[in-house]
Order: structure tokens, then C-alpha cells, then sequence
């Protein structure tokens, strides 16, 4: 397994441009090419879960000279997230997509975003980072204005600028931090900042990497793209930029950049939490107010996001108890994952009650469950999930996200207890306004009235089924087999995260 | 020092064009303006006064290259990054005109359907 | 090859004057030779198939623009600049795979030869070879379609001062 890890990135590259030119001659088979490459990448993604931690010289290059390629506990994860949840997606779009013209083309640009949001995670070059970052993004910008009409350009156009910037800011961090020390490896970069003091050079580097990572992870100031790009997209793209897009290029790279290159530091950990608090808060506000389906889920994102984002921030801590911070930090890995797995189902859902009835407004749905029995009930698990009800998996995630806090409240002194308290309230306080509005949600869309004119409904087709049915299930099941989860996939995550000096030393032990 | 301040005023131009202008083809080169001077500072870091080109001609020997050289790694960089920047201006100007298209404007301010 | 140019410099319905046409007539020739050179000679002088490619595909605009999108449609179709699109990235990432058979991604397993020579550094000017195909293919179909795009926008523009 280890001799073919590039090929997470190499196979959908290759597979992108090879499903272009086998469409000239037939259509009908880049659906089947498109979804066998996303069966081979899940299956190697669930593989290299029981693969031990390794590290991969491209072109057999040593590090600090050539590009290298590392796999730990976290990389794993976000692969497996990655590619599970885009294998159903890829699954849901053969049906969903025929509504749309150029599905080809459509299958090429999914198959770039997956590689450039594999190279992101599988990487350990800053520079190699930022080129799979761009072609996660340039794939996913058009993606968005995939449909070509009003809404959808507009919001691409805004999505492109903002994407614009992010890159932009990201690069000027990398220059800057060649600049201090002449490498562009990851753990080499690690090993140099150890000798150097917090200066202004790199708190302008920080400042960048926060600025561009935080415009892709769409925490609050930067999250203007979000609400209007994620609902113009075609639903299984919704489903993978809400789902994965945001967590391998924003949250994925903050956490590797900022827990292994640069160490846990006090103002990093107070700005990320800040952060958090704040798209928490102002997500699930303008949420409840929404109308259109697709973007409330989106408000949802940003507000789900910032529980990944505190726990991360929690982690950082290096005034916290270890065991305190490696507690939130767990929570934030567990809530990436398990929102990855909710929010595709309700986008997913979103998408099947869209091609059925031709609307995203929930205002003039209702009564879907007597039409669309299936699609209904993967909806309303996926709503109990993400408001956090017992046994779904978001309670878990978001129950440790609150008793980490309420911990670090208690067993630390001074100005920061205080801090950590109102943190810990707002957590429950957006946990119980996200469930007032999946609640209303519910009533709107799949209880009370059937209006006349969806009286002959049918269920979404077969193809679009099945992935709801699983996601529903992993849902359910993520949630009561926490325990085992917990042991193999999360504290592996949790330990390569926190283990820097191990990181470091990959410079010499390859 | 004074073509990193001149870098960074590009920079920050760019940003002005960015957020201030509301023509969307003039936001288009503010964000490229951005890029490039990204691209000029990434030569500078590499830059070193007196320095030759980085490439190994007839009767030179290889010491002569790692000692009077500048760093070619920058410009390999900056190389890629103009790829990229290739990359994002077509899709960028391929957008706007279709924007136009559909709005018969190119004014950001009229093109406001979604809000919130 | 180039009868059918010759034909057209002198007629005024398609793309610009005969001076520019017959500038442009003499210039394609250098500007093609000096993009091969440019790919061929990337492993041993500055350039590369990214550069090399951008003059050849500067070629072809210069080519389209001058005469005409009709000519320069006839010398390089859009599908056909699709294809060879795919083709370069494909070949690519294909001499990357091969690499595995030597042990590593991208391992530059062919014979290194001596320094200077045109066939030397391995897999490099194979690599600048594809990149170069699919510079030319990729740039000249943005080209193209932008020029699609642009007869659409002064379609409007004229509508509206009428």
C-alpha cells in the first residue's frame, strides 16, 4: 500500500482527462469510469486506515530537497472522509446530473476537485499544498456556476474573488516563511522556527495563513461566499463543498499548518476559538431565518464549522491541561467527520426533494414523507444528527466539543476560566437554537400539508436513494459504535496531531 | 529593501482595486495585480546582489553555480504560480462574460440577485 | 500546407489587411521553429514546454487573429485542440506512472546521458514535450472560446446602440 500512495492524487488526475477523451466517443460510459474511479479511491482510502504511519519521496528525492508525501493517523481520516462521502456523491450525481447538460465535463471537474483536495492532505510541501489547493478550488469555482444561469455565474464570480484572495494570502505566507527559512518542507520549516523567537515575520505569516485558510474554512469575517455558493452549486457538488471541500482545504490545512509547523501558541488558540464562537453564533442566526432550503443548510456549515474550529483552538492551548486540550481537539476531529457524513445527507436530501418537486423554497413543500417515504426519513435522521439528539453521532461530538470547555472552565485560573465558560454556554446555546430550526425545517418539508400539486409525486430514483440510505446509516451507526471509533480512527488522529516531534524527526527518519 | 515596500505597495493596490472598484472586469485585474506582486516578491526573496543566472553553461563548473548564483527555487515557483494565475484569469474572464451575457452589465452593484 | 493561406492574403472578407496577413505569413514560420527549439532545448536553456508551448499557441492565435477564425479553425479544430489537451496531461502523468515500474512516482528512470546533449536528462524533455502539447492545445481552445464569447458581447454591444 505504501509504494502506491501517490496514486490518491495520480489516479483522479489521470482518470479527469482520460474520461474527456473517452466521452468523444461514447457518453455513456464516463458514468460508469467516473464512479469506478471513486470505488477504487474509497477502498484504498477505508485500506490505508490500518496502514502504519509513513512517509513517501516523490521522484526519490530525500526531504528536505525533494517533495514528500506523509501519511498519519490524521491524514487517514480525512482521506476516508474525503473519499467515502465523494463516492456517494458520484453515486447520487448519475441520476441528478441528467438534468444538466455536459455530464462529462461535469465528471472531469469532480474527479480534479477530489485529486487537489487528496494532494492537500497527503502532502508535506507548502508549495505542492498550494498548487493541489488551487485545482481543488478552480475546479470547485466552476463547479459552482456549473449551471450557467443568473444565480449560479453570480455567485461563482463571488466565490472566485474571495477563493482569489484566500490563494493569494496563502501564497504571500509561503513566500514570507521561504524567506526566513530557505525550505519549503513542512517538518524542515517545523525544525527551523524551533530556533527562532515569535517576531513580526512570522506573526504576519500567521495572520496570512489564518486569513487565507479561514476564507476557505469560511469562518465568520470571511464567510460571505459560503451562503451563496453552496446553494447554487448542483446538489451533489453542495453536498461535497459543504461536506469535504471546506474541511481538507480550510480546516484540514489550518490544523496541520498551525499543530505541526508552528506549535501550539496562546494567541493562535485564542483567535481560532474567538473565531469559532463567533461563526457558531452568527451561522445558526441567520440560519434560522432563511427560506431556501439549500442555504440554510448552508448557515449551518458556518455554524457547524465553528465547533470543529473551537475544539481545534482548544487543542492549540498550551495552558490547558494536555489531556484537557487533547480532549477538545478530539471533539473538533470527531465533529469534522461526523459533519462530513450529516450535512452531505441533508444536502443530498435537499437535492432529491429538489429534482422531484422543482423547488428549494420550504415554504411551498410540506407533507413530502406520504410521497417520498425514504428520502423524508434519511432527512429527518440527518436533522436529529446534526442537532445533537441521542444516539446520532453529532452528540457525541458536540457533548465532548461542551464538556471539554466546561472542564477547562473549572480547572483553569483568572481571566481565561471566564473565557472558557461563555464559550462552553454558547456551544449549548447554538446546539439548542440548531435544533428549533431543524424542527421547523421538519415541519415545514416533510410533515403537515401535501399541497395539490405534489400529489403525484414518486420517490427520487434508485441511484439517488442509495447513498441517502447509507449516509443515514453511517449516521446512525457512527453514533452507537462511538466507542470503537474513538480507539481506532479518532485517538490515532488525535495523537499524530499533538505528536509534533515526531513530525519533525520524519525529516530525518525517511 | 525599497522593491519590497514597492511589492507590497502593488499589493495593497491590487486589494483597493479589489474591494473598491465596482466594474467586475476591473475586480479581475485587481486580483491579478495581487498575484503579481506576490510573483515579484518571490523573486526578490530569491534575488542576491551580483548574482548570476542559475543555469549551467559550457566550461562552468557546478561550484561556480551554488556560489555566485541567485536561489532558482523562487522562479521555479513563480513559474507555477503564473500557471495557476493563467488558470484562474480564463476562468475568471470567461465568468464576467458570461455574466454579461445574462445581466447586460458589467456593474457588480446591478448584479445583486442574491443577498443576505 | 500553406496554399490555401497563400489563397487568402489577398482576400479582404476574412480577418485583416493583406500587410498583416503577409507579415503574419512570414512571421508563423520562425515563431513556430522558435517554440520547437524553445521545448526541445527546456532541459538544457531557460524555457521549458510551458514556455515553448505558449509561443507555439501565440503562433496559432497570430494565425487566427490575422486570417480569420475560419483558417485558423481549419489548421487546428477546437475538438481536435480538446484532444490533444487531454493527450499532453495524459502523457504526462503517464511517464510520472512509469516511474512506479522503477520504484518510485515520477523517478526519472531513463539513462541520464551526457550533460549538453539533446538527448539527455532522462524523462525531462519527454516531460516538456507533453507539457508543451497541452500548453498549446489548452491556450489556443481558452482562445478560441473567448472569441466565441466576445462575438456574443459586441452582438449586444451593437443591439444597444441601435
Amino acid at each position: 500500500m505504501q509504494g502506491y500512495y501517490p496514486l490518491f492524487t495520480a489516479l483522479p488526475l489521470a482518470m479527469a482527462f482520460l474520461n474527456l477523451l473517452v466521452s468523444k466517443l461514447s457518453k455513456k460510459v464516463s458514468d460508469y469510469f467516473a464512479f469506478l474511479v471513486m470505488a477504487v479511491l474509497a477502498g484504498m482510502s477505508i485500506k490505508m486506515l490500518f496502514v502504519q504511519p509513513f512517509t513517501y519521496q516523490v521522484g526519490g528525492w530525500a526531504p528536505p530537497w525533494g517533495i514528500l508525501l506523509v501519511s498519519d493517523g490524521l491524514s487517514s481520516m480525512i482521506l476516508a472522509v474525503i473519499n467515502i462521502i465523494g463516492l456517494l456523491s458520484m453515486v447520487f450525481s448519475i441520476s441528478y446530473m441528467n438534468t444538466y447538460t455536459a455530464k462529462p465535463k461535469y465528471y472531469t471537474l469532480f474527479l480534479l476537485m477530489v485529486a487537489g483536495m487528496n494532494g492537500v492532505v497527503i502532502t508535506g510541501d507548502f508549495f505542492n499544498m498550494y498548487v493541489f489547493l488551487e485545482i481543488a478550488s478552480i475546479a470547485s469555482y466552476a463547479l459552482v456556476g456549473f449551471g450557467c444561469e443568473r444565480e449560479e455565474l453570480e455567485a461563482s464570480f463571488k466565490y472566485l474573488i474571495l477563493g482569489g484572495v484566500a490563494s493569494t494570502a496563502v501564497l504571500f505566507g509561503i513566500a514570507f516563511l521561504y524567506s526566513m527559512t530557505g525550505t519549503l518542507n513542512m517538518p524542515d520549516v517545523a525544525h527551523q522556527l524551533e530556533f527562532m523567537e515569535m517576531n513580526r515575520a512570522i506573526a504576519f505569516v500567521l495572520a496570512m495563513f489564518i486569513m487565507g485558510f479561514g476564507l476557505k474554512a469560511s469562518t465568520v469575517p470571511f464567510h460571505a461566499w459560503l451562503p451563496d455558493a453552496h446553494p447554487s452549486a448542483p446538489a451533489p457538488i453542495s453536498a461535497m463543498l459543504s461536506g469535504v471541500l471546506i474541511k481538507a482545504l480550510g480546516v484540514y490545512a489550518i490544523a496541520r499548518v498551525m499543530f505541526h509547523v508552528f506549535g501550539p501558541n496562546d494567541m493562535i488558540s485564542a483567535i481560532m476559538m474567538f473565531l469559532g464562537a463567533l461563526s457558531m453564533l452568527v451561522g445558526v442566526i441567520m440560519a434560522v431565518g432563511q427560506s431556501d432550503f439549500k442555504r440554510m443548510l448552508a448557515y449551518h456549515s458556518i455554524s457547524q464549522m465553528g465547533y470543529v474550529t473551537i475544539g481545534l483552538g482548544l487543542g492549540l492551548n498550551p495552558n490547558v491541561s494536555p489531556a484537557i486540550a487533547a480532549f477538545g481537539l478530539l471533539g473538533g476531529l470527531f465533529h469534522l467527520a461526523n459533519h462530513a457524513v450529516f450535512k452531505s445527507c441533508l444536502f443530498l436530501s435537499s437535492g432529491s426533494f429538489e429534482f422531484r418537486t422543482g423547488t428549494r423554497n420550504k415554504f411551498e413543500m410540506g407533507g413530502l414523507i406520504r410521497r417520498m417515504p425514504v428520502t423524508s426519513a434519511t432527512c429527518s435522521i440527518a436533522s436529529l444528527s446534526i442537532s445533537g439528539v441521542p444516539p446520532f453521532n453529532g452528540f457525541w461530538s458536540k457533548l465532548i466539543i461542551i464538556a471539554a470547555f466546561i472542564q477547562a472552565a473549572l480547572y483553569s485560573q483568572g481571566d481565561s476560566k471566564v473565557w472558557f465558560m461563555i464559550y462552553g454556554i454558547i456551544a449549548v446555546f447554538v446546539a439548542f437554537m440548531t435544533l428549533i430550526s431543524f424542527v421547523r425545517l421538519q415541519k415545514s418539508v416533510i410533515f403537515g400539508k401535501l399541497p395539490e400539486r405534489f400529489a403525484s409525486l414518486r420517490e427520487a430514483p434508485f441511484s439517488m436513494v442509495v447513498p441517502l440510505i447509507i449516509l443515514a446509516a453511517l449516521c446512525l451507526g457512527i453514533g452507537i459504535a462511538y466507542p470503537f471509533i474513538h480507539d481506532t480512527l479518532l485517538e490515532a488522529a488525535k495523537d499524530a496531531l499533538l505528536d509534533k516531534v515526531s513530525y519533525v524527526n520524519l525529516l530525518i527518519g525517511s | 529593501m525599497i522593491l519590497y515596500f514597492l511589492s507590497l505597495a502593488l499589493f495593497v493596490m491590487g486589494l483597493y482595486c479589489l474591494v473598491a472598484k465596482k466594474n467586475i472586469i476591473k475586480k479581475v485585474i485587481g486580483i491579478v495585480i495581487t498575484e503579481y506582486s506576490i510573483n515579484m516578491f518571490l523573486i526578490l526573496v530569491g534575488y542576491r546582489d551580483g548574482g548570476i543566472a542559475p543555469v549551467l553553461m559550457k566550461g562552468m563548473d557546478n561550484s561556480e553555480i551554488a556560489a555566485g548564483s541567485v536561489d532558482p527555487l523562487p522562479q521555479a515557483l513563480v513559474l507555477t504560480s503564473i500557471v495557476i494565475g493563467l488558470g484562474v484569469l480564463a476562468l475568471m474572464v470567461s465568468i464576467c462574460l458570461r455574466l454579461y451575457e445574462k445581466y447586460k452589465t458589467f456593474d457588480m452593484s446591478e448584479i445583486k440577485r442574491l443577498r443576505g | 500546407m500553406n496554399r490555401d493561406i497563400d489563397k487568402e492574403i489577398h482576400n479582404e472578407a476574412h480577418g485583416m489587411t493583406s500587410i498583416v496577413k503577409t507579415v503574419a505569413r512570414f512571421l508563423m514560420g520562425i515563431i513556430f521553429i522558435f517554440g520547437a527549439y524553445i521545448i526541445l532545448y527546456g532541459h538544457l536553456t531557460p524555457g521549458g514546454g510551458f514556455a515553448g508551448g505558449i509561443i507555439l499557441a501565440c503562433g496559432y492565435i497570430l494565425l487566427t487573429m490575422s486570417f480569420g477564425k475560419e483558417i485558423g479553425l481549419r489548421k487546428l479544430t477546437d475538438n481536435w485542440a480538446s484532444i490533444l489537451d487531454n493527450t499532453g496531461a495524459l502523457l504526462f502523468l503517464v511517464i510520472g506512472l512509469l516511474g512506479f515500474t522503477a520504484g518510485s512516482f515520477f523517478l526519472n528512470f531513463l539513462g541520464k546521458g551526457n550533460i549538453f546533449d539533446l538527448f539527455s536528462a532522462g524523462t525531462i524533455p519527454l516531460n516538456n514535450i507533453a507539457i508543451g502539447i497541452k500548453v498549446l492545445a489548452s491556450v489556443f481552445a481558452v482562445f478560441i472560446a473567448l472569441s466565441i464569447f466576445g462575438r456574443v458581447v459586441s452582438d449586444y454591444v451593437e443591439d444597444e446602440e441601435v
